[in-house]
Formats: structure tokens, sequence, C-alpha cells
């Protein structure tokens, strides 16, 4: 069955200027504008770091080992004489990635549960609910300690660790979601239709949820960088020689009475890069929200 | 109101049951064999042997919980395969240092977060406002375990002011409570200022200000216990972050708590204190928002705490 066409155009439209009235507002607020430069920053640096980074990053040369910045390392070098800022560049891709991977797990793990468990409701939903609060019943970066437990150290892991313990957030928050917008009158237009579940899920419910999920992410992202960094540091994370900035901190914590620059650097990165994810989330969340935008 | 806090407990026993069977389980999802994950990686084929007869690893996974659940009840949670300690001695030596180091940074974070938050809020637009938001945007993003790092460059090797690690006196709480307060602090004064400056636009505030009330009674008295309800909330639910952070901080610290302990655990492999640690972490935060949402409904009346009551 053909669903009405005048329908369709018109929730599509209502999208588009909803879009540019989003962007509108992002473009206004100064907080976001620089959370998106210093992301942008960060994204020049991951993908080019070959060409950007002015050492191998794992070149090590034990005659220059802990010496302080200087001209030729602008961050000075490790404990093996590595240069940390070629370090800290080639970081920004494991950090960035670990934390795009692991939203990604719980995005595509997480929604479809939210989804299904807020729309058929019933003893789904309640075995589902059940479940989420055992999961949340775990402090997040716990419960990704758990799994990585399980699963055994790395970087691979710790993006599965992660992604798991968000899952439950995306769950709870995609079902919060559904359970409003399956009670609008399109929703039950189309069902009138005789227009499938799946289809009405996909095309009709999930697209009116996304301002939410996409606020949740870029907060998401930012956790996600902290808690790997955290298991870095715990030495649950990425391995030597793996730059990741999470084990450089813990590694330069040895050296901090002759070396402070070793543990300075690498927080000051993630710092900056999680600032960068949260200012766009916060001007996201208060340019997809209407109460908001009125009151401006 | 017993009615209703009867009720939320109830609620909570399925949550510890199933946290139960996720702990039971981190060893049985361990890829090899769990007895010999359980008895240590230099332990003899004998002493594997014993554990899989102790544990009763043959037998079907319902046995197994079933046992593991009876021992849980009895308080034996199994021994150390590194200190040959029981775990539940282990746990009782480090638990009331991490709730010591919780309740510290908890102070610290409702201290300096409600008191930037208010601040921010009465005198709004004002240069304070303006540093205490950067502030607190910049201590939610930094993560806790560099900022402790900071501190002890700081205050303990540059200045010599405190210790830089360990627990003793008060001296030594201070670092570890400050590091692991702050981000807390960060997000209780965004919270507090938002919520008291919604308050102070209410009509109720107008009609107190036309009585001719000082600010100060206005802001204290009537503007500040309604604005509080949401912080309330966020700091309960803050207690599980600080749960987990408290294991960066205690290893920054080397703060002899739950965290490090459960740290320590699996970097030895000791699986059975890593067991123990995750549930007791687990269960805390359980009771602690069980606590939470009983405080909030004492707080805010408009919680209906049953159907009677609803109508």
């Amino acid at each position: 069955m053909s669903e009405p066409v005048s329908t369709c155009r018109r929730e599509e439209l209502k999208r588009d200027t909803e879009f540019r009235q989003v962007l509108m507002h992002l473009r206004r607020n100064r907080g976001a504008m620089v959370g998106l430069i210093v992301l942008a920053v960060f994204l020049i640096c991951a993908v080019f770091a070959p060409l950007l980074a002015p050492y191998d990053p794992t070149d090590s040369n034990l005659g220059r080992a802990l010496e302080k910045p200087s001209a030729e390392h602008i961050l000075g070098t490790d404990e093996l004489g590595r240069d940390s800022f070629s370090r800290i560049l080639f970081g920004s891709r494991i950090s960035l990635a670990i934390g795009l991977i692991s939203v990604s797990i719980g995005l595509v793990v997480g929604v479809p549960l939210g989804a299904l468990s807020g729309f058929y409701g019933g003893k789904f939903d309640l075995f589902m609910q059940r479940l989420i609060d055992i999961l949340i019943a775990f402090p997040g970066i716990l419960l990704a300690i758990v799994v990585v437990t399980i699963l055994g150290v790395g970087v691979e892991n710790v993006m599965i660790a992660v992604g798991v313990a968000s899952i439950p957030i995306y769950t709870r928050l995609v079902r919060g979601s559904v359970l409003s917008v399956k009670e609008e009158g399109y929703v039950a237009a189309a069902r009138a239709l005789g227009i499938g579940n799946t289809r009405i899920i996909i095309r009709h419910i999930l697209p009116n949820c996304l301002g939410p999920i996409i606020v949740q992410s870029t907060f998401q992202i930012a956790t996600a960088i902290l808690w790997a960094a955290g298991l870095g540091f715990l030495g649950l994370g990425a391995q030597p020689p793996n730059p990741e900035w999470g084990a450089m901190l813990s590694k330069g914590r040895e050296y901090i009475r002759v070396a402070h620059h070793l543990t300075t650097y690498p927080g000051l990165a993630i710092l900056l890069m999680v600032l960068g994810f949260n200012l766009v989330g916060d001007g996201l969340r208060d340019a997809l929200d209407p109460k908001f935008r009125k009151s401006r | 109101m017993l009615g209703y806090i009867f009720k939320r407990l109830m609620l909570a026993i399925p949550v510890l049951l199933g946290v139960s069977i996720l702990v039971f389980a981190i060893i049985r999802f361990i890829p090899g064999d769990p007895a010999r994950a359980i008895a240590g990686v230099h332990a003899t084929p004998q002493h594997i042997e014993q554990v899989r007869r102790e544990m009763l690893l043959d037998e079907g996974l319902h046995v197994q919980y079933y046992v593991y659940m009876s021992n849980l009840l009895q308080g034996d949670l199994g021994r150390s395969t590194f200190s040959r300690r029981p775990v539940v001695t282990e746990l009782r030596e480090r638990f009331p240092n991490t709730v010591i180091l919780s309740l510290a940074a908890m102070f610290v974070a409702t201290v300096v977060g409600m008191s930037a938050g208010i601040i921010s809020a009465t005198k709004r637009y004002s240069i304070f406002d303006y540093s205490s938001m950067v502030g607190a945007l910049v201590g939610v993003a930094a993560p806790v375990f560099w900022l402790g790092i900071m501190f002890q460059l700081l205050f303990a090797v540059r200045l010599g002011w405190l210790p830089s690690g360990q627990m003793g006196t008060f001296k030594h709480l201070i670092l570890p409570s400050l590091t692991l307060g702050l981000a807390t602090a960060a997000l209780i004064a965004r919270i507090t200022r938002s919520s008291m400056l919604d308050v102070l636009r209410q009509d109720y505030i107008t009609t107190a200000r036309s009585k001719g009330l000082a600010e100060r009674v206005v802001t204290y008295k009537h503007a500040l216990k309604n604005a509080l309800i949401p912080v309330v909330t966020v700091m309960g639910l803050q207690f599980g972050t600080l749960l987990g952070g408290a294991v960066l901080v205690e290893t920054v610290f080397s703060w002899p708590g739950i965290g490090r302990l459960m740290v320590e655990s699996i970097l030895r492999r000791d699986y059975p204190v890593v067991q123990g640690a995750v549930l007791l972490l687990a269960v805390t935060f359980v009771m602690i928002n069980l606590l939470v949402d009983v405080i909030y409904a004492f707080l805010d009346p408009r919680i209906s705490y049953g159907s009677k009551e609803a109508e």
C-alpha cells in the first residue's frame, strides 16, 4: 500500500524547516561555535596526523629522553625520547575513534531496543525495563570496567566496553521519546492506512525522536572519551606503544617531578576534546528545544 | 508514604537479584576455564581441580548460582587468590575508606557547587557568574585522574602544603576529596543556577518582593527551598558518578578503598575480589538511589505515593 503523498511531503517539509532553524540557532550560539572549532581542529589533527606530526610517534631516542619542551620538540619528549607532540596528535585518532565507535555500538543496539520497547509495550517492555534497571545499577565506568575484565585489555575491547555501557542510556532515552511520539496523530493515521509496524517505527517514529538522540550522542561521545581515557589510565585500555592519552598520562605520572609536561599536555588534550563535544551538545540541546528558542 | 517506601524497596529486589546474576556471570564469561581463572595463574592442577569441585563447575548453571547465592547470603564471597584471605574481610577493610572519600567529596561538591550556583543566579551576568560558569564547563570536561595529578603537582610537589597520597590524617583527605568532588560541584553549580533562575521568575517571589521583604530573605527563605528539589535529584544521581570516579581517584592518591582494590585485583586476575568489589559498589549505588527517591518524595509533595493519594 502506498502512503499518502501529502502527509509524507508535509512531514519532510516540516523536518527541513526545523533543520534550517536548528542550524540558524546553532550558528548564533557562541559556545557551540567554539566547540565546533575545537572539534574541527582535533578532526584535522586526527586525519592528517602523519603529515602534521614532526616525528614518528613510536620512534624512541633514549639519548633525548625526558627533555623539556623546546623548539625541536614543542611539547618535550617522553621517557623513551619519543616526541610528545607527535604522540598527542596520533592520540587524537584513538580518542575520536573510541568516542565515535563506542557511541555507534550504543546507538545500534540501544535505539532499536528502546524503540521496540516503547512501541510494543507489554511484557517485552517490562522485561527490557528490568534489564535496563540492572545495567543502570552499575555506575557507567564500572560497567565498562566489568566488560573489560571479561574481554581483556586493548583498544578494541575498550570500544566494546564503553559501547555496552552506553546501551542502557540510549534504550531508556529512545523508549521515552517513542512513548510520546507514538500517540501523535500521524502515527494513528499511518496505522489506519494499514502501514506495517516496522515501517511506522522507521519512517514516522524514529525520525521524530532524532533530536534527543543527537543531543545525547554528542554528550555520550564526550563521556566515552573520558571513560576510555580512565580505562587507559588504569592500565585496562590501550597498551604500549599505542599513544592513547589516558595511558600516556599514567606513564607520565612516574616522571611528574622531572617532566610534568608528560601528564599536563595529554590531560589538556582530553579536556579540550571533551569540552568541545560538551559545548556542541549544549548548543544542539538549546537549538533543538523549541521552548528555549522562543525564550531567547 | 510508608507504602511508597515499601513499593520502592520491593522494586529494588529484582534489580539486586539481576546485579547478583551479572556478577556471578563475570567469571563464567571469561574465555577459558573458570576454575583456572579463580585458582590463579600459578595454581597447581590439584588446586584447580579443588576449585572446580568447590564451585560445582561440573554442575548446571542454576545449581552453581544457587550455591553462589547461598554463600553470598551467609556473607561468604570466597577467598582472594592473591592474599588467600576471605574476600569479605578485604572488602570490610577497604569499604569504609571509600565511604569517607565519597562523603567528603560530596560535601565539597555541595558546598562549592551550591554556593557558586546561588551567587551566579543572584548576580546574573556578573564577572562571578561568567567565571564560575566557565569554571563549571571546564570542571565537567576535565578527566578526574588528570585533575588529581595536577593537584598533586601543585600542592604536594611544588608548594609542599599537602601530602600527595596514602591515607592518614585529615590533610590526606583534602586533595582526593577536592579532586573527586569538583566535577560534581560543577554540575551542581549549573543545576542550582538554572533552578534558582527559574524559581526567581515565579509569581510568589514577585509577591514576596512587593511585600517589601529583604532580598536575602526572598533568596534564601522563599526561593532556595524550591530550587533545591532538582539539585537533590542530581546529587543522588551523581553519587554513582562519584563511586565510579572513586576508582580513578583512589588509584591516583593510593587511597586504600574499594575502587583501588578492584583495579589491583583486575590486574592480578584475582577474580573473587573483583566480583566482591563490583557487587558491593553496585549494591551501594542501588541503595543510594533508593534513598534519593525517598528523600525526593519527602521534599516534593507533588509526587504521588500511590493510587489513593494520586486521586
